[in-house]
């Protein structure tokens, strides 16, 4: 009979990558079932309630506690897995160290001490989210929102807030921003150059950057505006601000937009902005049809595509360039299992899936895709979305929520290919290739096709080159591009013209 | 341009506008005179007690001691027993001394003849007042109610008090500001420790009080009694607090905190946007030193109107200026002191330039306690408190520190919103 | 503070002179809130940045976060 045992810290605070890192540790001990340190907001007691680690006596506990969680086998093995929790809480979390001086702990006193502070990088959880991005408004700040879980109200009334004193909200759920070169949230090291992106989506930007610095140019700035921006509810107003921005930017001579497809009317209040434009501007609406466009204005519904398109390069065509080994395939085993840490890319796959006449799954659908509920046929989830992240760090900062997905599916005697995104750079973890190769290396017998790209540069932290070394080491096929990578896989299963 | 927007600055403008008047105050000690004369309300059978409003079936025992042993006083009561039935059958009229510019240490009894001080804010005009300080051990302000406080509160009625008053008027009042300003560089935070305050205040007054009583003997017994008593100035310095911060009650759209005061079972604050609203909360415990045989188990709730003190930053706020007092109320070692006003300084306005601490480099102590702020990071005021026996009479029995409740805080923040339109 | 015309659709159109540009005008100074890996990777690349040692206001209570954040100026 398992055994369920909990501890509330009040008003202890850590973030959720260091807290992730401990329970991962105390996950790992010999006899645990589980573990999870979270801190107690309703959302976060419901999700250790359905996970059955929530004592009824912790449901008195607030967001301002921390509820460690541990579920055992036996009572010893369950308080040793408490004793360890507490015992990695007390140490150091390895961080830059600054004086109690220097570390302010109100918004109030670091601008106190920051006077020509000119924006704020907000990360904390969803439910907080908001008011931090408000009183970074409040305080003359422009804003970018990495947190998701923000509701499309609170997005709207700080977006409207920000456009009345000329303020820029990037986000909710903004990944990526590169701003003259300094990298904000994930971002990768691309050279600098004259095309100015704006998108709706944190790793189309990062695929389109990187594709771009694989063709030899380089941007003026890459800014990301939110997932839900170019919405009804929200309409573009984030969006058309960065267009009017990057028009006036001398940096820039091209400018680039990439998001989902938006809703038409949104649509036609973007290519209106982008009609009056005296720059060349290529538009990426992933999956969508052509839209009638100014003459200044190109279409294109892929992020290669949209590279190809603003740099006037071709990127070669894979098929020549690499001869694949591809193993052969026992019989029952049929299915394209996408598992994806970027949104983007996940929908990037679809398109190409969809193109090829293949139906697929997803729990981010596009038009055309279905809904995941199904389970049968293929599956690309996007593991970043909302309900992959609540009260837990995102795929791309740590590769372990993404993990137990593999391993289930190198499992899965029905699985034909794996298709994965290996996201590198600044904010990524520091070796997602080694964790998924050590993950698809550990499973000997005979498994999936495993497929995979990896988004990023040489100078990033990680190295592009030496990421693709590891994943093909481990025997999975890397092709140079996240398009090119679906493509691939619909190949494996004979699907690819 | 949103109305949200504008809030902030309606806020900004109204706190700006506190800080100015809490800064610009010009407190001076000008005159002693009898209660019913400096407060034409009070009353027979009234008394003013310390803390938010309070009934007698929820009041503590050092409190009800004090009220029976007031009544005694007043003459309203043959003996305690007859005090304590007429105060449960509701004969007396219990209202907050803060409600009539008057504050009181501990259960702070305040009523018709008793001598109170007299604080003079000459900028505004206003005026408050406060008992003299008793002495240690058995006095009324810790319940005590037996012959000998009475005896001692009959002295301060016709000797001290006529006296000092005479002696105040004779000169031009004592100027309190710099008073507080030295008592700073000299170990005082005005709460737990005021022993250099005090001193300075005998001093100031010695020459005109000897003028005023013909008396040796008599005149030997008053500067005894005040020389002896570190904790002298302690009203005095309530008196002040009062009078800098009526003048802040009512400016709307301001989140400074106005008053915090206890009444051994609510602590109550008050704050300036919102008027004479208490906002209260059930007190905490002090934590802190006991005197030898004693220990928490003896300790009387939080009581007291002394948080006066901390609302104009001094007492724990000015932890840093005392390192002897962190030793004392057991809050750290006295280097530690000085980490209990940088931790004030997150849930304050501002910096006081005339009252400074030399070991933070001239620094400030922290001033206007905002309630945005304690509520935002969950720092509640620290306040430097005498700890009282539970039971009435007896007296202190150590010293600690005590935490004004958050929830007091809350619920203001939620009045101020609805308020202001959020 | 600036002020802004909304276009016949209600979308907000911004005007000419305004702060907005500012952003792309230099580097970016940072004031970095929550996962203390981005101060990390901020500081790394030698820009000027705080990092707010942030903890849940108003201890983790949501609505009152939300009602503070109304209430706060500068």
């Amino acid at each position: 009979m398992s055994i369920i045992l909990n501890r509330v810290c009040p008003g202890l605070f850590l973030d959720s990558v260091v807290l992730m890192q401990i329970s991962r540790s105390i996950a790992s001990l010999e006899g645990v079932e589980d573990s999870a340190l979270m801190i107690g907001t309703p959302s976060n007691l419901d999700l250790l309630d359905n996970a059955g680690l929530l004592k009824d006596t912790s449901r008195q506990a607030a967001g301002g506690d921390l509820i460690i969680a541990v579920r055992g086998k036996d009572d010893t093995t369950a308080l040793r897995a408490m004793a360890k929790a507490e015992s990695l809480l007390e140490q150091p979390v390895t961080t830059i160290k600054e004086t109690f001086e220097l570390q302010p702990r109100s918004l109030r006193s670091a601008l106190a001490s920051f006077t020509d502070a000119n924006m704020a990088l907000v990360s904390v959880p969803g439910e907080f989210a908001a008011a931090e991005a408000r009183k970074a408004l409040r305080a003359g700040l422009h804003v970018m929102l990495f947190s998701d879980n923000v509701s499309v109200s609170e997005e709207v009334e700080l977006k409207r807030e920000a456009a009345e004193v000329g303020l820029l909200v990037m986000g909710p759920d903004c990944g990526t921003s590169i701003i003259g070169g300094v990298m904000l949230g994930f971002a990768n090291r691309i050279p600098k150059g004259d095309i100015g992106i704006v998108g709706a989506s944190g790793t189309g930007l990062q695929e389109i950057s990187c594709l771009i610095a694989q063709a030899g140019h380089g941007i003026s700035h890459a800014i990301g505006v939110g997932g839900r921006d170019l919405s009804d509810q929200v309409g573009a107003l984030s969006t058309l601000a960065v267009l009017e921005m990057l028009e006036v930017d001398s940096a820039t001579r091209h400018i680039l937009l990439v998001s989902k497809p938006p809703a038409p009317d949104v649509a036609e209040s973007v290519v209106e902005s982008l009609s009056r434009s005296k720059k060349t501007a290529t538009v990426c609406f992933i999956g969508a049809d052509e839209l009638k466009l100014p003459n200044n204005v190109s279409f294109t519904r892929t992020l290669k595509a949209a590279a190809e398109n603003a740099t006037g390069i071709l990127f070669k065509n894979p098929k020549k360039e690499l001869q694949y080994k591809i193993p052969k395939l026992t019989p029952d085993r049929k299915l394209v299992k996408g598992l994806f840490s970027g949104g983007t890319l996940a929908a990037e796959a679809q398109v190409l899936f969809l193109d090829q006449g293949v139906s697929v799954a997803s729990n981010a659908p596009i038009a055309g895709a279905m809904q995941d509920d199904a389970l049968t046929g293929h599956v690309i989830l996007d593991l970043g979305s909302d309900e992959y992240t609540k009260g837990r760090p995102h795929p791309m900062i740590e590769p372990a929520v993404r993990e137990d997905e593999i391993i289930q599916s190198l499992a899965d005697p029905s699985v034909a290919v794996i298709l994965l995104d290996v996201v590198i750079g600044y904010g990524a973890h520091s070796d997602p290739a080694g964790e998924v190769a050590r993950v698809v290396s550990e499973v000997q017998k005979e498994k999936p096709i495993v497929v995979a790209s990896v988004t990023g540069t040489n100078e990033d932290p990680q190295g592009r080159k030496y990421q693709i070394e590891k994943l093909v080491d481990a025997g999975i096929l890397v092709a140079p591009s996240n398009a090119d990578a679906a493509k691939l896989a619909l190949h494996c299963i004979g699907r690819n013209d | 341009m949103s109305s949200s927007f504008l809030l902030g600055n309606t806020i900004r403008k109204a706190n700006s506008e506190a800080l100015k008047l809490m800064l610009g105050a010009d407190p001076v000690l000008v005159d002693v005179v009898t209660a019913s004369e400096a407060i034409p309300e009070l009353e027979e059978g009234m008394i003013l007690h310390s803390g938010p409003p309070i009934d007698w079936d929820r009041m503590c025992g050092p409190m009800r001691g004090a009220v029976a042993g007031i009544a005694v006083f007043e003459g309203w009561a043959n003996d305690l027993s007859e005090a304590e039935h007429l105060a449960e059958s509701g004969a007396f009229k219990l209202r907050p001394n803060h409600d009539f510019g008057a504050v009181g240490p501990m259960t702070g009894m305040t009523t018709l003849s008793q001598p109170v001080m007299v604080v003079k804010n000459r900028t505004n005009g206003n005026h408050a007042y406060c008992t003299i300080n008793e002495g240690l051990g058995k006095v009324m302000r810790f319940g005590g109610n037996d012959a000998s406080v009475i005896k001692r509160l009959c002295w301060l009625r016709d000797k001290l008090g006529p006296v000092m008053g005479a002696a105040l008027r004779s000169g031009k009042g004592i100027e309190l500001k710099p008073l507080v300003a030295r008592g700073l560089t000299m170990g005082d935070e005005m709460h737990q420790r005021n022993l250099g305050c005090s001193s300075l205040l005998l001093r100031t007054l010695a020459p005109d009080l000897s003028r005023n009583v013909d008396d040796r003997d008599e005149l030997s017994e008053m500067l005894a009694f005040i020389g002896s008593n570190d904790q002298f100035f302690l009203n005095v310095a309530m008196a002040l607090g009062k009078s800098m911060m009526d003048p802040v009650c009512n400016i709307e759209g301001s989140s400074v905190v106005t008053a915090m005061s206890r009444n051994g079972t609510d602590f109550g604050i008050r704050v300036s946007g919102l008027g004479d609203e208490w906002f209260t909360s059930p007190v905490e415990m002090p934590e802190g030193l006991y005197f030898p045989g004693f220990s928490a188990e003896d300790a009387n709730p939080d009581m007291g109107d002394s948080t006066i003190v901390e609302t104009i930053g001094l007492g724990g706020f000015a932890m840093a200026a005392s390192p002897a007092v962190a030793g004392f109320v057991g809050a750290g070692s006295p280097s530690s002191a000085s980490d209990f006003t940088h931790i004030m300084g997150e849930i304050t306005l501002t910096k006081n330039p005339e009252w400074t601490i030399p070991s933070l480099d001239y620094q400030g102590v922290p001033t206007g306690i905002d309630i945005r702020l304690v509520v935002e990071t969950g720092i509640a005021p620290t306040i430097n408190t005498g700890i009282a026996h539970c039971k009435p009479g007896i007296g202190q029995v150590g010293a600690g520190v005590v935490k004004a409740p958050l929830a007091c805080f809350e619920k203001a923040l939620r009045a101020l919103a609805i308020r202001l339109g959020v | 503070m600036t002020k802004t015309s909304k276009n016949p659709k209600g979308e907000t159109k911004v005007p000419d002179n305004n702060d907005i540009h500012t952003l792309l005008e230099g580097p970016p100074r940072v004031i970095n809130i929550g996962l203390s890996s981005f101060a990390d990777d901020l500081k790394k690349q030698d820009i000027e940045m705080v990092n707010l040692d942030w903890s849940p206001p108003a201890r983790g209570n949501v609505e009152l976060a939300n009602l503070l954040s109304k209430l706060f100026y500068k």
